[in-house]
C-alpha cells in the first residue's frame, strides 16, 4: 500500500486493481508473490493447528482440542450432516478442508503484517470452485449414471414440454457455468472489495495526515477510525464467505445425490 | 487459456488468474485435504465416537444401578413382609400355646384337686373304719367288762364276747 500513498504527492491516488499485483517477495518468480506464500503459510498453519488439536482424541478435550472440535463439529454437523444427510461423512474431509482453507486465507486479510486476502486473487477461488464443480458432478454421475444425471439437469421432470425451450438452456447454464462461476466470483469479489475498502480508508488517512491543509489533518483520524471499523466488518465478511462457499458446495452435493432436483 | 494467462501477468485484470497461483492453489488445497483426511478427521471422529460411547456407557451404568436398587427394594420389601408374617405367626402360636398351657394347667389342677379330695375321702373313710373298729372293740371290752361285773360272769371267751357285742350293737342300730 505504501506505493500508492505517496505522502507528498501532487494528489490522492486512490487504490486500484494494480495494488493487488504485488511484486515477488523475493527472487523474480511468480511463485514467490505474497498471495502464493500466504496460501502456503495457511496450509502449514491449518495443518499444524488441527493435527495438534486432534492428536489426543481425548474423551474430555483440552481447550485446544475443544476449539478444533468446535470448528470441525460446525462443518461436520451444521453443514455436512444437516444439508447432505445420511451420506455426509464421505464429504466431510473435503468440506472441512474447504472451510478452513478459505477461512484462514480470508482472515489473513486482517492479520497484522500479513494483511492480504489470498482469495482476492481470483486463481484461488477458481481452483476451489473447480474442485466443487468436479466433485458434485462426479457424485451425481456416480449416483444416477451419466445419462440419467444429464437428463435430470436438462429436462426437469413434471414440467410442460414447451417450457423446456426456456428451461433447458437455463438449467444447463446453471449447472455447468453459473454455479462454479458464482461460487468463485462471490468469494473473490468479497475479498477483493473488502481489501480495497480497507486500502481506501487507511491510505486515505495516511494521505490526509501528511497533507499541508490543517482541515485534512483533523479529518485524518476519522478515516483511520473507519479503517478500524471496517476491519471488524471485514472479519465478519471473511467468516461469512468461508461459511457460504462451504454451504453452497454442500448444497450442490446434496442436489446431485438427490434423485430429482 | 494460456494467452489469457500471459496477458494477466502483464495487465491487471483481476478476473484473469495467474498460472502460478492456479498451480499453487491446487497443490496446496490437495495437500491440506490429504492432511485433513488422513490425520485430522479420523482423530476427531475417534474422539466423538469415544465420547458417545462414554455417555452411553454412563447411561447404561446408571440404568443398571437403578435396576439393582429397585430389585434390592423389592427384595427388602418382600423380606419385611415375610418377617411381619413370621412375627404374626409366632404371636399366634404363642397365643395358642398359652391357651393350651392354661388349659393343661387347669386340667392338672382339677385332677390334683380331685386326687387330693379322693385321698382325703379315702383317708377319712379309713380313719372312720379304724375308729369304728377301735370303738367297737373298746365298747365291746368295756361293755363286756361292765356286763361281767354286773352279771358276775366272766365272759372271757373271745368268740362269745364278740358275738354278744355284735348282737348288742345290732340291736342298738335297729333301735336307732
Amino acid at each position: 500500500m505504501s506505493q500508492i500513498a505517496a505522502p507528498a504527492g501532487p494528489g490522492y491516488e486512490p487504490p486500484s486493481t494494480a495494488d493487488f499485483n504485488l511484486p515477488p517477495v523475493f527472487g523474480d518468480s511468480l511463485y514467490t508473490t505474497k498471495p502464493v506464500l500466504l496460501v502456503l503459510l495457511s496450509i502449514v498453519v491449518i495443518s499444524i493447528f488441527f493435527i495438534i488439536a486432534s492428536r489426543k482424541a481425548a474423551v474430555v478435550p483440552s481447550k485446544l482440542q475443544f476449539s478444533g472440535e468446535m470448528v470441525y463439529g460446525f462443518v461436520r454437523n451444521n453443514i455436512g450432516q444437516e444439508i447432505i444427510g445420511h451420506e455426509f461423512m464421505r464429504f466431510v474431509p473435503f468440506l472441512f478442508t474447504l472451510f478452513t482453507f478459505v477461512l484462514v486465507n480470508n482472515i489473513f486479510g486482517i492479520v497484522p503484517l500479513l494483511q492480504f486476502p489470498a482469495m482476492s486473487h481470483v486463481a484461488f477461488p477458481y481452483v476451489l470452485a473447480l474442485f466443487t464443480f468436479v466433485i458434485f458432478h462426479w457424485v451425481g454421475i456416480k449416483k444416477q449414471g451419466l445419462g440419467k444425471y444429464l437428463k435430470g439437469i436438462a429436462f426437469m421432470p413434471d414440467v410442460p414440454k414447451a417450457v423446456y425451450i426456456l428451461l433447458t438452456p437455463i438449467e444447463i447454464a446453471t449447472f455447468f457455468l453459473v454455479r462454479p462461476l458464482t461460487l468463485s466470483l462471490r468469494l473473490f469479489a468479497n475479498m477483493f472489495a473488502g481489501h480495497l475498502l480497507l486500502l481506501v480508508f487507511i491510505t486515505g488517512g495516511d494521505y490526509m495526515i501528511h497533507d499541508t491543509n490543517l482541515f485534512m489533518k483533523i479529518l485524518a483520524p476519522f478515516s483511520f477510525a473507519m479503517g478500524i471499523g471496517m476491519t471488524f466488518f471485514e472479519l465478519m465478511v471473511q467468516c461469512l464467505q468461508a461459511y457460504i462457499i462451504t454451504l453452497l458446495t454442500a448444497l450442490f452435493i446434496a442436489g446431485a445425490l438427490a434423485d430429482e432436483h | 487459456m494460456s494467452p489469457l494467462i500471459r496477458l494477466s501477468e502483464e495487465a491487471a485484470n483481476p478476473l484473469i488468474p495467474h498460472t502460478a497461483e492456479l498451480i499453487v492453489g491446487t497443490i496446496a488445497f490437495i495437500l491440506l485435504f490429504l492432511v485433513m483426511r488422513s490425520k485430522v478427521v479420523p482423530m476427531f471422529e475417534k474422539a466423538f465416537a469415544l465420547r458417545t460411547e462414554a455417555i452411553q456407557g454412563g447411561m447404561e451404568k446408571a440404568e443398571k444401578a437403578q435396576r439393582d436398587a429397585e430389585q434390592a427394594l423389592t427384595e427388602y420389601t418382600a423380606q419385611l413382609a415375610d418377617a411381619r408374617g413370621e412375627a404374626q405367626k409366632i404371636r399366634e402360636d404363642a397365643r395358642v400355646q398359652g391357651v393350651a398351657i392354661i388349659e393343661e394347667l387347669r386340667t392338672k389342677a382339677q385332677e390334683e384337686a380331685a386326687r387330693i379330695t379322693e385321698l382325703a375321702t379315702a383317708s377319712i373313710e379309713a380313719e372312720r373304719q379304724a375308729a369304728i373298729k377301735a370303738l367297737r372293740t373298746e365298747v365291746g371290752t368295756l361293755a363286756t367288762e361292765l356286763a361281767s361285773k354286773i352279771v358276775g360272769e366272766a365272759l372271757d371267751d373271745q368268740v362269745r364276747q364278740s358275738r354278744i357285742v355284735d348282737r348288742f350293737l345290732d340291736d342298738l342300730e335297729k333301735s336307732n
